[in-house]
């Protein structure tokens, strides 16, 4: 009986395991089909258009190291970018370290309200931040009444408000990996450091800051590549006055139907990411930068 | 107070529940000297708070004539092995043991000395370059050890350092903790929730339950002489027997119990005619038979009702009548009679197996 059960168990799985193929093909066929129709044909014609309008060559990507205009764009949109993501990871950082501190309770709140603004409309988000932050909005107001500025000050349709709206928008995007990260890290090291003789500070510096390292890679090259091309909210915080790259792809597109310098632009930033993702990638490795923890 | 390190009242509350309850005791430079109870004894909280990591709600640390309550854990200059190692992932196993040294600036050449010194010590210099991760768990057990007597500690604290350990690695470890232990002569205080390792490691064991000190000996006299039935119990005593005192004399006295007259011999002799008894008599000690036995004075019939081999011993359950049961541990090499569920067997023991026990 038991003999006649190990023959036959190996048997069935072989049969299972070739149906399962069969299956799981089925079922990803049509993701595949529209993925490649609806995103990597498009990207292919992007890539295309860049390299063929107004005529076949490589001229539209010369603009990029000389034409003024596209320079100070970039300049801007990389700016911009790294402000953003310095702070936003900063402030992540500190909120990640608070909620892994604290008790199951305070981590659930706290991951509620991390992740609640991401189901608000980034548009109502924008603004939002436009009614806060204009001349005679609540933030002005409120420094005038207090004294502690005397004409209001500009704090939106510049670099200052898209840096704003952005370390809002981003701030999940920092937290989320780096909480990950934290959460695995064996809170007894720094006991045991502080039991070896080291400070505060020195069990922070020399234990906890080194192991949460790969969440702090990860948040960073998550916020800066979600930034790079980020549209709608430089455009209503910026006011055309900061002028990044998503906005400007568009502007050469849709208003002065340039395609050749859009396409070429948007290819680039395409690469920039992917270069960025990369490296990234090759220095902490993908299964820590999209979940799966540290351990191996 | 003489003592090396000495605890005065020590007690820690959480909220309502109070989880070490004044305790005090001393514990001698050079001792071994080991924290056993079963699980919320609070016997880890004592250990944090003689680390430093849990501030008490009340009472005093003493070391060495100071008082050292309130000092912040790396101002007090104790070696902790932590459960489960706590080994910092990301530092070879040479930067693990050098971390002590290094946070107190020590000049490099001295680190370099010291380190392969104490690796030397547990036998692991050749693992020096490895990450933790690398290494077995044995292997991770001797850095950890080695990473808090690096820096020449005045106390090494052990929280259930051979727990994560299989049996076999487990018995190599407790050897090789006692051989350190001796060799380097520091003291040491181990908590774990493990008997035999209590008794082979020990000095001295203080026995707790329910956040307080129940009995501190050296570990023969908590064998052989436990105070309470907790203790008896817990150091691996299964039998108990309720008397009622008949007669007393000299050396030895007399009880009743279920209708049976048993002889215990009381070298203190600390009982009256007439008042109960609770006699704690070891599995191992009982002697099982045929017939009965007759150099023994207290013997028992009763029948096997479970039978169990455990490979070093057949355990036997008798029931000697009126719903008492006796455990009987007998050498699986001395097993001369069957001992099947149903037959018919004779218990005896001499009048020193039993151990009169006080309070519960």
């Amino acid at each position: 009986m038991a003999t006649d059960l190990r023959l036959a168990i190996p048997v069935t799985r072989t049969a299972l395991r070739l149906g399962d193929d069969a299956v799981a093909w089925a079922m990803v066929t049509p993701a595949l089909v529209l993925m490649l129709t609806l995103y990597v044909y498009p990207i292919f014609q992007v890539l295309a258009i860049s390299v063929t309008e107004p005529k076949p060559g490589l001229a539209n990507y010369g603009e990029l190291f000389d034409s003024g205009a596209i320079q100070r764009v970039l300049w801007t949109t990389a700016r911009i970018c790294i402000v953003t993501t310095a702070i936003a990871v900063l402030l992540g950082y500190v909120v990640s370290y608070v909620m892994t501190a604290g008790s199951e309770r305070l981590q659930r709140t706290v991951l509620a309200i991390v992740v609640l603004p991401l189901w608000i409309s980034a548009l109502v988000r924008a603004f939002a931040w436009v009614v806060l932050l204009r001349r005679e909005g609540i933030v002005n107001t409120a420094l005038q009444s207090l004294g502690l500025v005397h004409a209001p000050v500009a704090l939106v349709w510049n670099d200052v408000g898209v840096t704003i709206g952005m370390v809002h928008y981003m701030l999940p995007y920092a937290i989320l990996p780096l909480y990950a990260n934290m959460r695995d890290i064996d809170r007894r090291c720094i006991t045991a450091a502080r039991g070896l003789g080291a400070s505060r500070l020195q069990a922070f510096r020399r234990i906890f800051l080194p192991l949460s390292l790969p969440g702090i890679v990860a948040a960073t090259a998550l916020v800066l590549v979600y930034s790079l091309g980020f549209f709608i909210i430089p455009a209503i915080l910026g006011g055309g006055k900061t002028l990044m790259i998503a906005e400007y792809v568009w502007l050469q597109i849709s208003e002065l139907l340039n395609w050749g310098r859009g396409t070429m632009l948007a290819v680039a930033l395409l690469a920039t990411v992917f270069a960025l993702l990369g490296a990234v990638t090759w220095l902490v490795g993908a299964k820590r930068l999209f979940g799966g923890g540290s351990h191996d | 107070m003489g003592s090396f390190l000495s605890l005065d009242g020590l007690t820690k509350r959480y909220g309502p529940s109070t989880v070490v309850d004044g305790i005090s005791f001393g514990v001698e430079r050079g001792q071994f000297l080991t924290l056993l109870g079963p699980s919320g004894s609070g016997k880890t909280t004592l250990l944090m708070m003689i680390a430093g990591f849990v501030p008490p709600s009340a009472g005093e640390i003493h070391l060495d004539g100071r008082t050292i309550t309130k000092a912040p854990p790396d101002k007090r200059n104790f070696g902790m092995v932590f459960q489960g190692y706590a080994l910092f992932p990301h530092l070879t196993v040479e930067e693990n043991v050098a971390f002590s040294l290094s946070v107190r600036g020590r000049p490099t050449t001295e680190i370099r000395t010291r380190v392969k010194h104490v690796l030397d010590m547990v036998q692991l210099s050749h693992l020096a370059a490895r990450l933790p991760k690398q290494l077995s768990g044995g292997q991770q057990q001797r850095v950890a050890i080695a990473r808090a007597l690096a820096f020449d500690p005045d106390l090494l604290l052990l929280d259930e350092p051979l727990s994560a350990l299989d049996k076999k690695l487990r018995l190599g470890m407790q050897e090789e903790l006692r051989s350190l232990h001796q060799r380097i002569g520091t003291t040491f205080i181990c908590v774990t929730h493990d008997q035999d390792e209590a008794l082979s490691l020990s000095d001295q064991i203080a026995v707790l339950r329910d956040g307080k000190l129940v009995q501190l000996d050296a570990p023969q006299r908590l064998y052989d002489a436990p105070r309470s039935r907790f203790v008896a119990d817990f150091l691996g005593c299964d039998n108990f027997l309720d008397g009622i005192v008949t007669d007393v004399g000299d050396d030895r006295f007399r009880y009743r119990c279920g209708g049976e007259t048993f002889v215990q011999a009381a070298p203190g002799g600390m009982v009256r005619q007439g008042e109960p008894v609770l006699l704690a008599l070891r599995p191992e000690k009982i002697r099982i038979g045929t017939a009965p036995a007759d150099d023994l004075p207290n013997r028992l019939q009763g029948a096997v009702v479970g039978a169990s081999y455990t490979g070093t011993h057949h355990r036997t359950t008798v029931d000697v009548g009126a719903g008492t049961r006796l455990l009987v541990a007998v050498p699986a090499a001395e097993v001369t009679v069957p001992l099947s569920v149903g037959a018919l067997v004779w218990l005896g023991w001499t009048a020193d197996a039993t151990v009169a026990v006080y309070g519960d």
